[in-house]
């Protein structure tokens, strides 16, 4: 009883956190000053009616995800094995860390420019930038994971009669893999915030440069729109991944929430 | 016991093991010898840092002993095998498999086919009463179901020897309790040589037919004694006077060894 009634609570709060959120958004919008740059909901609204109908939209929405997905699975592709063989190799560790953790600490944006003259401004540049960009944040994660298995679990299997490559796929395999799911997340964001950026400064196409376009044209109702569908489109991946988690390691103990 | 006229399953030998710590070198065991008999039930009690937990590791081939020997059958122990099964005071059940996974994994590892094994495992799930949680997962139980279930997955690839490291320490009394006599009642079914570490001189006594002593600092055996209590054994045997001669004689032995290390 107490957990329903906590559901629907907590499912009304959602709604009137949104409605006032919508409140405030269109009370700012009818500040005459700041209404011609945040514009009104209804603005925004028509936007996405007529970006819809003279088909934009759809090729916008589509080729941004299209760059999104196929950096990240290199980058998730590469990033699982990688990681993988530094948990598990010693020496591989030692040999790839230093490189990882260097190539962290630049804004994968940094590598924009020097991208875009090597592959020009075509889908390889952007694809590359967001591999780069998902690859690694998803190794680390990944490679954490790897180490972390409890030696306890290994030993146990040992015991049991495990050689190395059934460690290896009975036990690290599955440990990791809920660390798997959190890189991918982390991955995705990753790759979201890096195709923007990359499409803000060279792209002819896609959601960033919808947004950069019509900024040049002063079409702010554009420019909010653009802005808001990469927002949705995060919180659904993200969601989306969140959900395949609950699937997949369902047998992780949880904290209660 | 005369039972088992001291066919020898296990056999150390100047055993010593050190590790390299902060602080130096710590000898974690000092000139070890130990023959475990076949069939015999055999408890180690002692003191924190006596190397009990070390002792094991290295006679189920997790831990190489510096210098020493430790043979099963006459032959060195190399390496972990599964003919010495060993239950963790963690549990160490794999959280990703359920119960009847869990139990069948050293199964599957012998190459037994998948039918065969699924049989092979339900019939000790059985055996430790959790028939109906067999698709459940290790979060879902409680301790002393897990435990039961670490239990039931050492048993199922029939190992000659059972290395268990304070399997109930984690337990609440009860359970304990309980599992103590179910213990009790497999060995007496399915004698195995039984390794048992425990701080608990109460379960030493009733589980044991003889209790090891050690000393800390450095680890040592300093004792072996015979418990000439008659099996079966069960809770009520701690009512027995014989039961609580050797438990207060034990009892003041290790005492002695505890104060060792306090000083």
């Amino acid at each position: 009883m107490e957990g329903k009634s906590k559901k629907i609570s907590s499912s009304v709060i959602l709604l009137a956190s949104l409605a006032i959120g919508f409140v405030i958004w269109t009370i700012i919008s009818l500040v005459p000053s700041i209404g011609s740059i945040i514009v009104g909901p209804a603005k925004v609204f028509e936007a996405l009616i007529s970006e819809y109908e003279n088909g934009n939209l759809a090729k916008n929405i589509s080729i941004s995800l299209w760059r999104v997905f196929s950096g990240f699975s290199i980058g998730l592709i590469t990033a699982i094995p990688v990681a993988f063989l530094m948990g598990w190799y010693t020496l591989v560790r030692q040999f790839v860390e230093p490189w990882i953790q260097f190539f962290r600490t630049i804004p994968p944006i940094a590598l924009i420019p020097l991208v875009i003259v090597a592959l020009g401004v075509g889908e390889s540049a952007k694809t590359t930038v967001i591999f780069v960009a998902s690859f690694l944040v998803m190794v680390v994660t990944i490679y954490q994971g790897v180490k972390g298995v409890d030696p306890v679990l290994i030993n146990a299997a040992r015991v049991l009669g495990a050689s190395d490559r059934d460690i290896f796929f009975d036990v690290v395999v599955p440990a990791s893999v809920p660390y798997i799911l959190v890189g991918v997340r982390l991955g995705l964001g990753s790759a979201l915030t890096t195709l923007v950026a990359a499409e803000l400064t060279g792209a002819s196409s896609g959601l960033g440069n919808m947004i950069m376009e019509a900024s040049l044209y002063f079409r702010m109702d554009v420019v909010m729109l653009g802005i808001i569908l990469i927002g949705v489109i995060g919180f659904i991946l993200d969601k989306a991944v969140l959900y395949l988690e609950k699937r997949i390691t369902s047998w992780q103990e949880m904290r209660e929430q | 016991m005369s039972a088992n006229e001291q066919q020898i399953k296990i056999r150390v030998r100047g055993l010593n093991k050190s590790f390299n710590g902060r602080n130096g070198e710590l000898v974690a065991l000092k000139d070890v010898d130990l023959d475990v008999y076949t069939n015999e039930f055999i408890c180690i009690v002692g003191p924190s840092g006596c190397g009990k937990t070390t002792l094991l590791n290295i006679l189920a081939g997790l831990e190489k002993p510096t210098s020493g020997v430790a043979e099963m059958d006459g032959s060195e122990i190399k390496g972990p095998s599964a003919e010495r099964g060993v239950v963790f005071q963690q549990y160490a059940l794999f959280p990703w498999k359920t119960v009847i996974q869990n139990v069948e994994f050293g199964l599957k590892l012998k190459g037994m086919d998948k039918e065969r094994r699924r049989q092979e495992a339900m019939k000790y799930v059985e055996m430790v009463g959790l028939k109906d949680f067999a698709d459940a997962y290790p979060k879902e139980l409680s301790g002393g179901m897990k435990q039961r279930v670490a239990i039931a997955r050492a048993y199922a690839v029939n190992p000659e020897v059972l290395l268990m490291d304070e399997p109930f320490g984690a337990l609440d009394a009860q359970t304990r309790a309980q599992l103590q006599e179910d213990l009790l009642k497999t060995w007496d079914k399915e004698k195995k040589t039984c390794f048992f570490i425990t701080h608990d001189v109460d379960e030493a006594v009733l589980l044991a037919q003889r209790v090891v002593i050690m000393g800390a600092r450095p680890g040592r055996i300093r004792e072996i004694i015979n418990i000439d209590v008659p099996y079966p054994r069960n809770q009520e045997t701690k009512l027995q006077e014989d039961y609580i001669a050797y438990r207060n004689l034990i009892w003041s032995k290790v005492y002695k060894e505890y104060l060792e290390v306090a000083k």
